[in-house]
């Protein structure tokens, strides 16, 4: 399940949603991350850019990878503008064991940082800047500058 | 007649133009100096579907995306 929404996520409604889909799925282990927009370097908030079609695809390839081992993402992101001490953004996997939980939130969301096409920008004196330096090249980038 | 848009932060409008491969895409957009920055971290897809060679061939209507470094979350 992956879902988009307009601004920040309501986070105790989508966890709630959530966790009663699979009250009755027997799994042992639901385990959320929740990302939180943070006060620092006098920014009012962060900004998205999603890339729907390739955002899916990336998904769809995670929820087939970890199926075998018996576990179900689901993943709830921002588009626009999201303000202090709101959230961006919940990963969540649900699995019979915590181990696989565990491990499958952390890998997860690592890939998530470095290959979701999404752009995060600084909400700041009223403009609104890409955030270069906190980005991430995805892999196989440079393609068009013959440096792969 | 290929198009090529341009994701995220990248703020050009959408082109079109005639090219048979990735390749003359890249020459293209090599000669653009607003480009420069963009050539060297951008992921490529075509259709939606990240590529990884200059050689990828193109059809007419093919779509190529450009995908600067990303930061979700």
């Amino acid at each position: 399940m992956l879902e988009l929404h307009n601004g920040a996520l309501n986070v105790p409604e989508i966890l709630a949603r959530w966790y009663a889909l699979e009250a009755s799925s027997n799994y042992g282990a639901y385990i959320p991350f929740v990302g939180t927009v943070r006060a620092e370097d006098g920014i009012e908030g962060l900004s998205f850019d999603v890339y729907e079609p390739i955002l899916t695809s990336w998904f769809d390839a995670w929820v087939a990878k970890v199926a075998p081992l018996g576990a179900v993402l689901k993943m709830a992101h921002s588009r626009g503008d999201v303000y202090l001490h709101e959230s961006s953004y919940i990963a969540a996997v649900f699995s019979p064991k915590r181990r696989v939980a565990l491990e499958t939130i952390d890998a997860f969301v690592e890939d998530f940082k470095a290959s979701a096409p999404i752009w995060k920008y600084d909400l700041k004196n009223g403009q609104r800047l890409y955030a270069l330096d906190r980005s991430t090249a995805i892999e196989g980038a440079g393609l068009l500058g013959g440096t792969v | 007649m290929i198009t090529v848009e341009f994701l995220g932060p990248i703020q050009k409008p959408v082109l079109s133009m005639e090219a048979a491969t990735l390749r003359e895409v890249a020459e293209v957009l090599k000669q653009d100096p607003s480009m420069a920055e963009w050539i060297e971290n951008c992921a490529v897809a075509v259709n939606d579907t990240l590529v990884g060679s200059l050689d990828t061939r193109l059809k007419e209507g093919d779509k190529v995306s450009l995908l600067p470094p990303v930061c979700g979350g």
